[in-house]
């Protein structure tokens, strides 16, 4: 009983993404008969990934440690044009180096490093405040990034960066383009990177959830002051959850950049973090699995319901409003929860016969 | 320079503090000494010239009726919140302008009257946040589960069972802490604060909800702690069986003041005492 149990439960949730990522290149290859991708589908893999990797890293704030915030997509923005950034500078500067694979790697680093220091920096002022303080505070941080992109101008000269704030007046071929954006982006983003992205993040995730730092999180959100009187640094470990979802945001954005060839500081605004939020939500708060669902079926739900043409969006409410019910629902949950727990009583059966 | 937030400045004061330490403990430092502790709420002074020296192994009482302002005594020691006035020296240091962290850092852990554990938590993990500073590793080795992780998680792991076992509650150690019963989740907060390895352990109301006979096994099993961990206790508590029972040395508080100090037969025959508890006898007022 008092055995030490290796924390080993993630497996599954690792060994799902991974059945989900062959079974989508099996389709994707057409080796399963009467089952093929539409185009539409196919054009969403990419972004599913991204969103997945929003709501998991949203949940650690969120979830984990139980800070709205509203100002997520701020976060997926300053990755994604520091990611295009590079990239494309690396793309101009170094025409002759064929480094796809290098540039894409360096973009999502590059993304993530940027969007965590972004963290560091609107932590300091926003972690001093909590619940819904916090969240306003983040939605106006979120808002404050989109519209400071939209002020920046970059551009590449021979190997050299011009930059400049407000002027739109640069020598050389333009990287990015105050409010028009990014353009002329070089696609760097894969299936296969996205994937390992989710992988990535999965890991880091529930491995920090799973350690000292991630009970020290958890204890901060459940009891600050209980926390507080065993010695646990509760600023820090606040800062800790909240610039590793900064970063990882920063990742999905980089990669969601490199999906487009051109894309502006608006695609980053107020709705996408609330559509994050919802996925988070709907997902359970503080569920990853949840999350990974939540973020697959409502990034596909839409174009699903392309068919029902002017009332996509209707269905679309109405799917979250049953779905939050639901989920809600005492009855259905015991129902569930009774069926899970023969579940996992007669799989720890099995366990001991083993 | 302008300070837009001025500090109250803190009194220091020449010991006054004569306390009465038992005999094994006279020799030693004591491991908390306060001198003329205070602190003002707005215009009320809920606890003043609070001077208590607690010995090395000691196991003292503080108590008194209802608002007497103990929980605030409790509070100012583990810095939750800052004087107004006097100091608290834990271990000889003064903790001046400290933090709670920075105060349990230094040996002082304590329990809380309304419970706050980790309710969604299982039990054993209830243990191992208390166990944060002394079987740590780094985030990124948590991460990149490095060795030093898989270390660290087992000696946390045979370090929290052993705890656990202070109170037989291994068996419980895969349970929700939330679910537990009430007594167990009193047991489980003394567990966890121990697990901070404090010199001093403050266990607020420890026997509050629980029946005569929890309270005669948490009788025992304060005095074993003691003994076992060789650690300070000072407690509040309202059953006087229990404080009576172990406490060596006792401090009576009324209206944020302490209106007597000395050992429990000293307490119970002290006029003072019985007055702020039961009010003057009808021929006297």
């Amino acid at each position: 009983m008092t055995k030490y149990k290796k924390p080993s439960r993630n497996f599954i949730t690792y060994a799902a993404v991974i059945l989900a990522f062959l079974i989508c290149q099996l389709a994707l290859s057409g080796m399963i008969d009467g089952f093929k991708m539409s185009r539409s589908l196919k054009g969403q893999l990419i972004p599913i990934c991204v969103y997945i990797v929003m709501a998991v890293s949203l949940n650690l704030t969120v979830g984990i440690s139980g800070e709205l915030s509203l100002g997520h997509a701020g976060f997926m923005s300053v990755g994604a044009f520091s990611g295009i950034l590079i990239s494309q500078y690396l793309l101009h500067a170094f025409p002759e180096a064929d480094l796809e694979l290098v540039r894409l790697i360096v973009a999502l680093g590059f993304g993530g490093l940027m969007a965590g220091v972004a963290g560091v920096l609107i932590g300091i002022p926003v972690l001093r405040l909590r619940g819904d303080y916090l969240a306003i505070v983040t939605l106006a941080f979120g808002e404050i990034i989109r519209n400071l992109i939209n002020c920046i101008y970059f551009s590449v000269e021979g190997r050299g960066l011009n930059f400049s704030f407000l002027d739109p007046n640069l020598p050389g071929t333009m990287l990015i383009n105050g409010p028009m954006g990014a353009t002329g982006i070089k696609k760097l983003a894969t299936f296969e990177a996205g994937f390992l992205l989710v992988m990535f993040t999965l890991i880091v995730v529930l491995n920090l959830i799973n350690s000292r730092s991630g009970r020290a999180i958890m204890a901060i959100r459940d009891n600050r002051i209980a926390a507080e009187s065993v010695g646990i640094n509760v600023t820090k470990y606040r800062m800790l959850a909240f610039v590793v979802s900064a970063a990882l945001a920063g990742m999905a954005g980089a990669l969601y950049g490199l999906n487009y060839s051109t894309i502006q500081a608006v695609k980053f605004k107020f709705d996408t973090s609330i559509l994050v939020l919802v996925f988070v939500v709907l997902g359970g708060i503080g569920n990853i699995r949840g999350s990974i669902i939540a973020a697959t079926v409502l990034t596909v739900l839409p174009e699903m319901l392309r068919q029902f043409g002017t009332y996509r969006m209707l269905i679309y409410a109405v799917v979250l409003i049953v779905v939050m019910l639901a989920s809600n629902n005492p009855t259905l949950s015991s129902m569930i929860n009774s069926f899970t727990g023969k579940f996992r009583k007669n799989s720890e059966k099995e366990g001991d016969k083993a | 320079m302008t300070q837009k937030y001025q500090r109250i400045p803190t009194k220091m004061v020449p010991a006054p503090s004569h306390g009465i330490l038992p005999e094994r403990d006279v020799m030693e430092r004591p491991v908390l000494e306060t001198r003329n502790l205070g602190i003002d709420f707005g215009g009320l002074r809920a606890v003043e010239d609070f001077n208590l020296v607690i010995g090395k192994t000691e196991i003292a009482g503080l108590i008194g009726p209802n608002g007497a302002g103990k929980t605030t005594v409790f509070n100012l020691l583990t810095k939750v919140y800052q004087p107004t006035m006097g100091t608290v020296l834990i271990n000889g240091r003064d903790t001046h302008g400290m933090n709670t962290v920075q105060a349990n850092k230094l040996g002082i852990a304590r329990t809380f009257q309304n419970i706050r554990l980790f309710g969604n938590m299982t039990v054993e993990d209830n243990v191992r946040i208390g166990l944060h500073n002394q079987i740590s590793y780094s985030t990124a080795s948590g991460i990149l589960r490095l060795p030093a992780f898989w270390k660290g998680e087992r000696a946390q792991h045979e370090r929290a069972l052993d705890l656990l076992s202070i109170f037989d509650m291994q068996d419980l150690a895969g349970h929700q802490a939330g679910s537990l019963p009430y007594g167990a989740q009193r047991r489980l907060e003394i567990v966890r604060a121990l697990a901070t390895n404090p010199s001093l352990l403050l266990l607020d109301e420890p026997a509050a909800g629980m029946n005569p006979h929890e309270t005669e096994e948490l009788m025992a099993n304060i005095a074993k702690i003691r003994d076992k961990f060789k650690i300070a206790i000072l407690l509040i508590e309202h059953d006087m069986n229990l404080v009576m029972g172990i406490c060596e040395g006792i401090c009576v508080l009324n209206y944020g003041r302490i209106i007597a100090k000395g050992t429990p037969e000293d307490i119970q025959n002290n006029p003072v005492v019985i007055e702020a508890y039961l009010g003057k006898k009808k021929e006297e007022a």
